[in-house]
């Protein structure tokens, strides 16, 4: 079997560089065009009203004037008459007209009578919750006896509520017919994926769907499915016999198309005199919309903490169902675990830092984690700056550091790449991926010049179509190492076969041969070789074609990071204000493939971090049902300005490349509200118990409003 | 959006005449009306487009007198270095606009007049917010962002950036009708509306804010906002102070709070406190005190006094040179 591997440290060319992003110019000067970009000939808009109320039965609807307008191509129903709905913002019917005003002029003379039912929408008070659903206990250990005996417990309850994924490019596509066959402009997460689950819904085979996403504007996770609206576009365009663009109002996109879940938890947990975590105690609930939620990990990172407990009640609201969010459920049990876990630091009266060290025992890596800390240590100056809660303060503004620990799986996912070498020597692959914005191509990319020993511009990679061999869907942080091991196994096996041919020309065996410097050549003397295009010419007049298949043999991926953020905060303690001055990312995910775009990630992690942190929520209005800020007003995301000064650390070299690559698009995401958090709490002295902390909270906290215990 | 007409006219008079039909609205700077009415939030038959009316904009500095026509854009008021050098405290409250789009079209006329930010009028509930059986939604749901001061029904909060300070300095308006030219204190611009056809102005159907003017003479002012982000956000609480006199002692103080009720709040026992007082610590304290002593915050905005207080206490200090 061929041996398939990443280069030595010292015969990386690509590998660990920092070369830009190669769509970073057609991104910038709107040459790329998104899914929402196209405007195929003879184009339809489309539309598609909802319901504004939260739970209501639909009595009648009367489509007929709206049928009647001048430019209304199609009115569709998708929920008739005696439909039950159960959050505002579902889809009632749908609009296909000449033009986007029109669409909505036809949506607002559409007649629906409404039977209002009663809702539920407000989670956090779990007792006035209809239709909460214990998830039952678990249990390890003896806690209540280790909290009898322990030297120091805190109690907390503390939550965070349900936000938005705030999708830039919204949901939606542009589906145009040719007599049986579909083709599907989606800002999607899973081109791959995507047709079988159209063709399903329309009655067409899979093999005339094809789904094509060039370039998107953000997933998060919210976007792996064709969803209603996908299919409803189809239909449009299938009943107008014309291509229609159907992608959905910013108020619809805030309201139905991705959420993450809520988290509140009543915690106790308790350490010995020596520091370390002796018992756990959590009674947790959520909601995710309609579904409720599932179990939220606790404790998180240090889960062999003996005697726990821990139970789970999902709580169902009439509101749309939640998606995966950047790093599922670990924003949330991060928050809640490392919030109480610095909370109990303090009750020890100990360096949050020192007492996490002493407790490293009970996470699954503790090495890579002392690692970081004293890393991000170092880099916030925490043993000349920390000082601990109870101190002595002057003037308004207060600052505070606060630190969080958090890990990731980030295998990679399934993926098959073609890639192929002409006998003019260009080299390209060929792969059903999609870029989500984090990279992808470029990656792609490298790993075809590392292996061919080419530059990026010798190289093409085609992407963001279902002609492409399959490829997984971009979430959890796969994408990194299933495109990467693909492509790597398709590229060396190509150029063993370019290698074959050159060989009797070099006197040599393929096996001595390397390309490097975009020659081929006897490895150990350069001087008996020719450069890549005259290699390339000796595989004769057709091309090599090769596909390489992930998961796959050799040492190309793992799976497990570590990752430790510190937030330096400065809170004003009259307004409530908190700014965020500083983030520290420490991170690892194996072996980097390109380090510009790592740290974009981390970048980005961070900056969304300070968005749930202290601005994003859903504001579900407990009176009618609606969310309140379904807008970009009021459901705040973090300016530039808000954000601080965002340092990011990689974890690299000896130790951490050769575990292979890993993903790392979810973890810098998951510790800024925990840190964040933190960091308030050693401003201010006291637990701030809800995210975000807006100013209400804050000054709630500070006059011992904080909440229950 | 619903069709409706458009007209340009070049004169006061013109427009005027255009904006005494039913349903003709005034159209400035457009960064509020076009979205209410794409959204729906509002319907119009003519907008009556003010930006070729002549006359309508630009800054004059007469002594200790400024006048500022209503079409004159924040970003030329903020440019306009006599105003802000005889003014500093218009600085501070265009500054609190955080968005050079907006301060590039929107307009001070337009500013005094946007409409309520509340998100029940937003979505379509009116701008009393009242449901069916009367009772109101806003008291009864989410009311983090509404007013610490409701009169009556009216619970949404003013969230004009310049009104506060224009109440504080005892500004003018300058008001066109069918019937002439007539002046106003700029505080008698608003009303909080008791029913579903009044609005949160006072404009009689045909009236046009032509400008402002103040007297800006011989006395310090300042703005001070509390905003959760430093990025483009809606102040949660603002407070404009005057204080005439120099030195320590204020003769005569006027303390206008924003976004905290249906109109500019004037907290006029808080000002009569400090009048005739020196400032120091205790008195900016009491005062502060005093400008929510009649605050009846509801469910979800009593931090709100909090920040009102805390609005008053920095306004003044800086107005003062003081550190408070």
């Amino acid at each position: 079997m061929a041996d398939y591997s990443w280069p030595e440290a010292d015969r990386r060319a690509q590998i660990g560089a920092r070369p830009a992003r190669l769509d970073g110019p057609v991104k910038s000067t709107g040459f790329a065009k998104y899914p929402s970009d196209q405007n195929p000939r003879g184009l339809l808009a489309a539309k598609i009203l909802t319901c504004p109320h939260a739970h209501a039965r639909i009595v009648r609807i009367d489509t007929s004037a709206a049928e009647a307008m001048a430019g209304v191509r199609v009115v569709h129903v998708i929920q008739g008459e005696g439909s039950e709905i159960q959050w505002a913002g579902d889809e009632v019917a749908a609009v296909a007209a000449v033009t986007e005003d029109v669409a909505r002029d036809a949506l607002r003379a559409i007649r629906v009578e409404y039977e209002v039912l009663p809702h539920f929408v407000t989670e956090e008070d779990r007792d006035q919750a209809p239709g909460a659903r214990e998830a039952g206990e678990r249990a390890e250990g003896d806690p209540d006896a280790a909290f009898a005996t322990a030297h120091r417990t805190v109690q907390r309850t503390l939550g965070m509520p349900q936000m938005a994924h705030m999708c830039l490019e919204p949901h939606g596509q542009v589906c145009s017919w040719a007599g049986d066959e579909l083709e599907v402009h989606a800002s999607t997460q899973a081109v791959s994926t995507l047709a079988g689950q159209f063709a399903t819904e329309l009655g067409v085979p899979a093999s005339q769907v094809r789904i094509r996403t060039e370039y998107m504007g953000g997933g998060f996770g919210s976007k792996f499915s064709p969803d209603r609206w996908g299919i409803v576009g189809a239909e449009l365009a299938r009943k107008a016999n014309a291509p229609v663009k159907l992608f959905l109002e910013r108020d619809q996109e805030v309201t139905v198309a991705g959420s993450r879940p809520s988290a509140f938890a009543r915690i106790r947990a308790a350490a010995d005199e020596q520091g370390k975590l002796v018992a756990w105690d959590s009674d947790s609930w959520g909601s995710g919309g309609l579904p409720g939620t599932g179990q939220t990990p606790l404790p998180y990172v240090f889960s062999r903490l003996p005697n726990r407990r821990t139970r789970h009640t999902s709580v169902p609201t009439n509101l749309a169902g939640s998606r995966a969010w950047r790093a599922p459920n670990h924003p949330q049990a991060c928050f809640l675990t490392m919030a109480v876990l610095d909370d109990l630091a303090d009750e020890l009266g100990l360096d949050p830092i020192d007492f996490l060290e002493r407790n490293l025992d009970l996470t699954g890596r503790p090495d890579t984690y002392r690692e970081q800390l004293a890393t991000a240590a170092e880099m916030a100056s925490w043993k000349e700056r920390w000082q601990p809660r109870g101190r002595e303060r002057e003037g308004a503004v207060q600052r505070g550091l606060g630190v969080s620990v958090h890990t990731w799986g980030g295998r990679g996912h399934s993926s098959n790449c073609d890639v192929t070498v002409h006998p003019d020597g260009a080299v390209e692959a060929r792969i059903g991926s999609q870029d989500i914005g984090t990279g992808t191509r470029t990656i792609v990319a490298q790993v075809l010049a590392e292996t061919f020993g080419l530059e990026l511009h010798q190289v093409r990679v085609s992407l963001g179509d279902n002609v492409y061999p399959q490829s997984g869907p971009s979430g959890g942080s796969s994408t990194v190492g299933g495109v990467t091991a693909s492509t790597r196994r398709a590229a060396q096996d190509a150029l063993r076969e370019v290698l074959v041919h050159v060989a009797p020309r070099l006197e040599a065996e393929p096996e001595q041969l390397v390309a490097e410097g975009g020659r081929v050549f006897v490895d150990g003397d350069s001087s008996r070789g020719m450069s890549w295009r005259e290699a390339a010419a000796q595989i004769g007049g057709a091309p090599i074609s090769v596909q390489g298949r992930n998961p796959g043999p050799g040492r190309l991926i793992s799976s497990g990071v570590g990752g430790v953020q510190i937030a330096e905060v400065e809170v004003d303690i009259d307004t409530g204000v908190v700014h965020v001055e500083r983030m520290i990312a420490v991170q690892d995910c194996g072996l980097i493939i390109n380090r510009r775009l790592a740290e974009s990630q981390v970048y980005g992690g961070l900056i969304m971090g300070v968005g749930y942190a202290l601005y994003e929520e859903w504001i579900p209005d407990p009176v009618s049902g609606r969310l309140l800020n379904a807008d970009m007003e009021f459901y705040k995301l973090a300016g530039l300005v808000d954000v601080g000064s965002l340092e990011v650390h990689m974890m690299t070299g000896p130790g951490y490349d050769e575990r292979g690559v890993i993903g790392l698009g979810e973890p810098p995401v998951i510790s800024p509200g925990a840190a964040i958090s933190n960091a308030v709490a050693n401003a201010i002295g006291v637990r701030v118990p809800y995210l975000p902390l807006t100013p209400d909270r804050v000054l709630d906290a500070l006059a011992g409003r904080g909440g229950p215990a | 959006m619903r069709p409706f007409g458009y007209a340009a006219p070049a004169t006061v008079e013109q427009a005027v005449g255009l904006l005494a039909a039913e349903g003709s609205e005034a159209l400035a700077g457009g960064t509020d009306l076009l979205s209410l009415l794409k959204d729906d939030v509002e319907r119009v038959d003519r907008l009556v487009a003010l930006r070729g009316v002549a006359g309508l904009s630009g800054i004059e500095l007469d002594g200790g007198m400024l006048r500022i026509g209503a079409m004159t854009t924040l970003q030329e008021l903020r440019d306009h270095d006599g105003a802000i050098a005889a003014l500093p405290a218009l600085a501070m409250a265009i500054d609190g606009v955080a968005s050079p789009q907006l301060r590039e079209m929107g307009t001070v006329g337009g500013d005094l007049l946007q409409r309520p930010r509340c998100w029940y009028y937003r979505r379509g509930f009116g701008l009393l917010a009242l449901a069916a059986d009367g009772r109101s939604m806003v008291a009864e749901g989410d009311n983090r962002y509404h007013a610490i001061f409701p009169t009556g029904q009216a619970r949404f909060v003013n969230p004009s950036s310049l009104a506060p300070l224009l109440v504080a300095l005892g500004a003018e308006a300058v008001v066109h009708g069918p019937a002439g030219e007539r002046r106003l204190p700029v505080e008698a611009l608003y009303q909080a509306p008791q029913t579903a056809e009044e609005r949160e102005n006072t404009l009689a159907p045909g009236e046009l804010l032509a400008g402002v003017e103040a007297n800006v003479d011989g006395s310090r002012s300042a703005v001070y906002e509390v905003r959760q982000r430093r990025s483009l956000d809606w102040p949660l609480m603002a407070a404009a102070v005057t204080l005439t006199g120099s030195g320590p002692r204020a003769e005569k103080a006027r303390i206008v709070l924003g976004h905290a009720a249906p109109t500019p709040h004037v907290a006029a026992a808080a000002g009569d406190l400090l009048s005739g007082q020196e400032l120091t610590p205790e008195t900016v304290a009491a005062a502060a005190d005093a400008a929510v002593e009649d605050a009846r915050p509801m469910s979800g905005n009593r931090y709100k006094v909090q920040l009102a207080r805390t609005a008053v206490r920095r306004a003044l200090g800086q107005a003062a040179g003081m550190e408070i």
